[in-house]
């Protein structure tokens, strides 16, 4: 903090906003937001069983609850951050044995693993209003 | 190395093999791998699960969740998924969280709530299955 003035003139390392954004760096990001998300998506499957486990009218408050617009939002929201997380979890099971790091498949498979999150969310909640 | 000053044939790559200067070696990158390949097929038995819960009444519920194949295949996703999360949002703390007070402080609370989600998970779906 004394010298304020060399400090200012020393270079810092890039951040985040120095770059263009990419499609691999914004699933790298998501990678990580839908992860933390899902941490705190728990507490809706605690919520869920420790209900189911307590009797019946306390499972119908979370039903109404996770039934009502808010609730299905967030369940919307949390389906598909599973099925992000797990698809984006496989490419990195296969980025760790050293497989599709090349120019297309890098870009291919950021594709893939965000069309497939979208398109398998859309088959869950279509087979959910079908079945219930 | 031979700080003692007696001869050795000892290199330091022998001090960097197992547990490294963390003194936890790669203990978290691999539990963290397993229990990602695990959590894949466990999170398609839990959308499917789920799927055949949505709608149905809290007895139609419970009598599914407390047919011992759901019941186990609940506890493994329950387990996996809070002993991986809890692996990733430690590594969000460390990369973000510099100060060591406020770090320790939330590396506590973050064991602490994955242990409670994950024995809360636990306890429910046990009672569901020996009723109560």
């Amino acid at each position: 903090m004394a010298d304020s003035k060399i400090r200012a003139e020393r270079p810092l390392s890039p951040h985040l906003q120095i770059y263009r954004p990419m499609l691999t760096m914004v699933l790298s990001i998501v990678h990580r937001i839908t992860g933390a998300a899902l941490y705190l998506g728990t507490i809706l499957l605690a919520a869920w069983l420790i209900s189911a486990a307590t009797g019946r009218s306390g499972f119908e408050q979370t039903q109404w609850l996770f039934g009502s617009w808010i609730g299905r939002l967030v369940l919307l929201v949390y389906t598909w951050a599973l099925l992000h997380h797990m698809l984006g979890g496989i490419k990195h099971l296969a980025w760790d044995m050293g497989y599709g790091f090349g120019a297309e498949a890098r870009e291919a498979t950021a594709k893939l693993t965000l069309a497939g999150s979208v398109g398998l969310t859309l088959v869950v909640w279509v087979v959910a209003y079908l079945v219930r | 190395m031979a700080d003692s000053g007696r001869p050795t044939f000892e290199t330091p790559l022998k001090r960097v093999r197992g547990l490294g200067s963390a003194r936890s070696g790669t203990e978290h990158f691999w539990r963290q791998r397993m229990t990602a390949i695990a959590g894949i097929p466990l999170t398609i038995a839990f959308l499917v699960i789920v799927l055949a819960t949505v709608g149905k009444s809290h007895a139609a519920v419970v009598a599914t969740l407390s047919h011992p194949l759901v019941a186990i295949l609940m506890m493994l996703f329950v387990v996996t998924g809070v002993v991986h999360m809890r692996i990733g949002m430690q590594v969000i703390i460390e990369d973000y969280v510099h100060e060591e007070l406020p770090k320790i402080g939330l590396l506590a609370l973050n064991t602490f709530f994955s242990v409670a989600v994950g024995l809360g998970c636990v306890y429910a779906i046990l009672k569901l299955s020996f009723g109560a």
